[in-house]
């Protein structure tokens, strides 16, 4: 997995709630036997329209905004456990989700792929969705070392949470097979206890 | 303090803690398929690991299988070419595949139950979200990401933040006609999408001990929708004459001394939940869901309620209703009985008991898709399929079919499907299709009515 320490980008705003699994990557694009090129797909029914054109009233495709920060709706990623979803995110070249709540298996499928899922309160939500589309040259940076996000325009900022574990993941581009293969031996102690 | 189910199972699971940081939980059994299992087996290679323990893994095709002339090849190359993935992979690493054509094939949460893979006490996890189906029988059953079912793969444990406990109860008695799958929709109406997030859900109460298996199924499947990892019920009678005798239960002996040790899951009176919800099971009737997703559901009789907020305004235009509006009446050219929610021989037995000697309606399209082939066997054991032969009805071959759509099994773009499975996203039926989910019994009545009725008169 890659490190991540900081990013500094604009964003793009897509203030729908509840975005579920299957919007972000229609089951129809889950054939792949491997992990690349599910960005192409990312929101694909939202994107285009049925002939395949693009649907430029969606705000991945409004020229104005751009970046590697997406801001989401309350709730993003119910559904499916389909990891496609993260990767699709991050194929698309997005390394940070922006949301007042994360659906539980997408915060795990998020991080254990290097896709910062960044939580912050309903309010400062509601904030950087009106400033960066208000403003969308507006920049953004995430520091996961001090766990801030910052409206570098304004100055506002807030801090959010994340597991200390998974931070140091993060920083230093560890993931959880590397711990859990060095565990064997406890792993089969455990085995043998409860056999 | 005393403990939870949820406590007592997880506790027992723990092979140690990481400093400041997660658990390290053993997984008794994972459940694999074709779609989120592909690029795990890539991760091993890549890595140069072995499959730690093979015995511990069972795989069935079910997400991408067809459901008509399944003894042909697949006419879709990808989804040929991923079940093919899926034999290669366990051939090579020795996991015992339930594929296409297998007496024991069909939906991994349908099938582990009936083999009695599924028993009470154990960790399960699958790459699937409605792995949360097998806590019905006191099992800590979830859901997984790719990723951490290569962790699985590769050590049998999984590292995870000890979820929060919930528990919902639910005192009283069903009214007739109200299944196990209107007392979920009722309650994810209730609470909403994203009210079990970080908890792990234990049912209690006379309404889940009275349920029998399937129903108790229904139930932890849908825990999901509410945003939940897993739903649990203890064990009792009930679960264990389930388990006994099946192809992977314990024997004779055996099987009582398992049960001696199931009968100590059940939640200590003095456990405390970390939040607790109470219902009235009078108060619950045959429910539909009005928009795109779970939560937004009904009681059958109930209008669209009239909220102001940009999200639930664009799920009804997805939707085509509106507001203040009722639902009976509409016209339906779609109806769909199948999924790991709803797929398992009583579902088939209510829509049956419901469809005899009835027909369907000329515009409608009913498809019946069995959980899995012994459920299929089963249905012809019982005679039901001439009943809905002569009805009218589609009766196909087991899968997870149009409940994600994957195969060929899409609903048309703009039309509705009253569908007893558990997701009414957009699209999630086919592109463009819109789902209203229900209990078999609604679905069964609204085939044979063409449009959506007010079940509860016909009830009473």
């Amino acid at each position: 997995m890659k490190k991540f320490t900081i990013v500094q980008s604009k964003a793009i705003p897509l203030a729908i709630e509840n975005i579920d699994t299957d919007q972000i990557i229609p089951a129809r694009f889950l054939k792949a036997t491997d992990r690349q090129g599910f960005g192409e797909n990312v929101f694909r029914d939202w994107r285009f329209d049925k002939e395949g054109n693009l649907n430029m009233c969606f705000a991945l495709n409004d020229d104005k905004y751009s970046g590697e920060i997406l801001i989401t709706g309350h709730n993003f990623g119910c559904g499916s456990s389909r990891e496609h979803a993260a990767w699709a995110i991050g194929d698309y070249g997005f390394k940070v989700v922006v949301s007042s709540f994360f659906a539980d298996i997408f915060k795990g499928n998020a991080l254990n792929n290097g896709l910062l899922p960044v939580e912050v309160s309903p309010a400062f939500l509601k904030q950087l969705l009106t400033r960066v589309t208000d403003t969308p040259n507006a920049e953004i940076k995430v520091d996961l070392e001090t766990q801030t996000i910052t409206l570098l325009s304004t100055g506002e900022s807030e801090s959010f949470e994340i597991n200390s574990y998974k931070k140091t993941c993060l920083l230093n581009g560890y993931d959880d097979i590397d711990y859990l293969l060095n565990q064997k031996e406890k792993i089969e102690q455990f085995e043998i206890q409860n056999a | 303090m005393g403990k939870t189910l949820f406590d007592k199972v997880w506790d027992k699971h723990v092979v140690d803690s990481v400093p400041d940081g997660p658990q390290i939980l053993y997984i008794d059994k994972h459940l694999i398929h074709e779609v989120t299992s592909p690029q795990a087996f890539n991760e091993l290679k890549k890595r140069n690991v072995s499959l730690f323990r093979p015995d511990q893994v069972v795989a069935t095709a079910d997400h991408n299988t067809p459901t008509v002339n399944q003894h042909l090849p697949i006419k879709d190359v990808l989804s040929r070419n991923q079940l093919a993935q899926l034999t290669k992979n366990c051939a090579e690493n020795d996991i015992e595949l339930y594929g296409l054509g297998h007496e024991n094939n069909g939906i991994i949460h349908v099938i582990a139950p009936e083999l009695g893979i599924t028993q009470p006490g154990m960790t399960l996890v699958c790459g699937d979200s409605h792995t949360s189906t097998h806590g019905a029988f006191g099992a800590i059953a979830f859901g997984i990401g790719t990723s951490q079912v290569a962790q699985v793969f590769a050590s049998q444990c999984l590292l995870l933040d000890k979820p929060k406990s919930m528990r919902i109860s639910v005192k009283g008695k069903l009214k007739k006609g109200v299944l196990a799958k209107d007392v979920a929709l009722y309650v994810i109406a209730k609470l909403g999408t994203d009210a079990g997030t970080g908890h792990f859900v234990e049912f209690a109460g006379d309404v889940f001990e009275n349920m029998t298996m399937e129903g108790r199924m229904t139930v932890c499947n849908m825990s999901i929708e509410m945003g939940a990892r897993g739903g649990m019920i203890a064990p009792d009678q009930i679960t264990y004459a389930y388990v006994k005798g099946r192809n992977f239960a314990p024997k004779d002996a055996d099987f009582d001394k398992k049960v001696a040790v199931w009968e100590r899951l059940k939640t200590d009176v003095d456990a405390a939940f970390d939040c607790e919800h109470t219902f009235d099971a009078s108060d619950i009737e045959p429910m539909i869901t009005y928009g795109t997703n779970p939560g937004m559901g009904m009681k059958i009789s109930e209008s669209i309620p009239t909220k102001n907020n940009a999200s639930f305004e664009k799920s009804l235009a997805y939707m085509g209703f509106k507001k203040g509006e009722s639902l009976i009446g509409k016209e339906v050219n779609y109806v769909f009985i199948g999924s790991c929610t709803n797929s398992r021989i009583e579902d088939f037995r209510v829509a049956a008991n419901y469809v005899k000697g009835k027909q369907k309606a000329v515009n409608i399209n009913a498809w019946l898709v069995p959980g899995s082939q012994r459920v299929a066997k089963q249905i012809k054991a019982e005679g039901l399929d001439s009943i809905f032969i002569e009805a009218g009805f589609e009766l196909r071959q087991p899968g997870c079919s149009a409940c994600l759509a994957m195969n060929d099994d899409k609903i048309p773009e703009g039309e509705y499907c009253v569908s007893t499975s558990n997701r009414n996203f957009e699209g999630r039926q086919g592109q463009g299709a819109k789902t209203l989910l229900v209990s078999p019994l609604v679905a069964a009545a609204t085939a044979i009515e063409g449009k959506i009725i007010d079940i509860t008169k016909q009830l009473n």
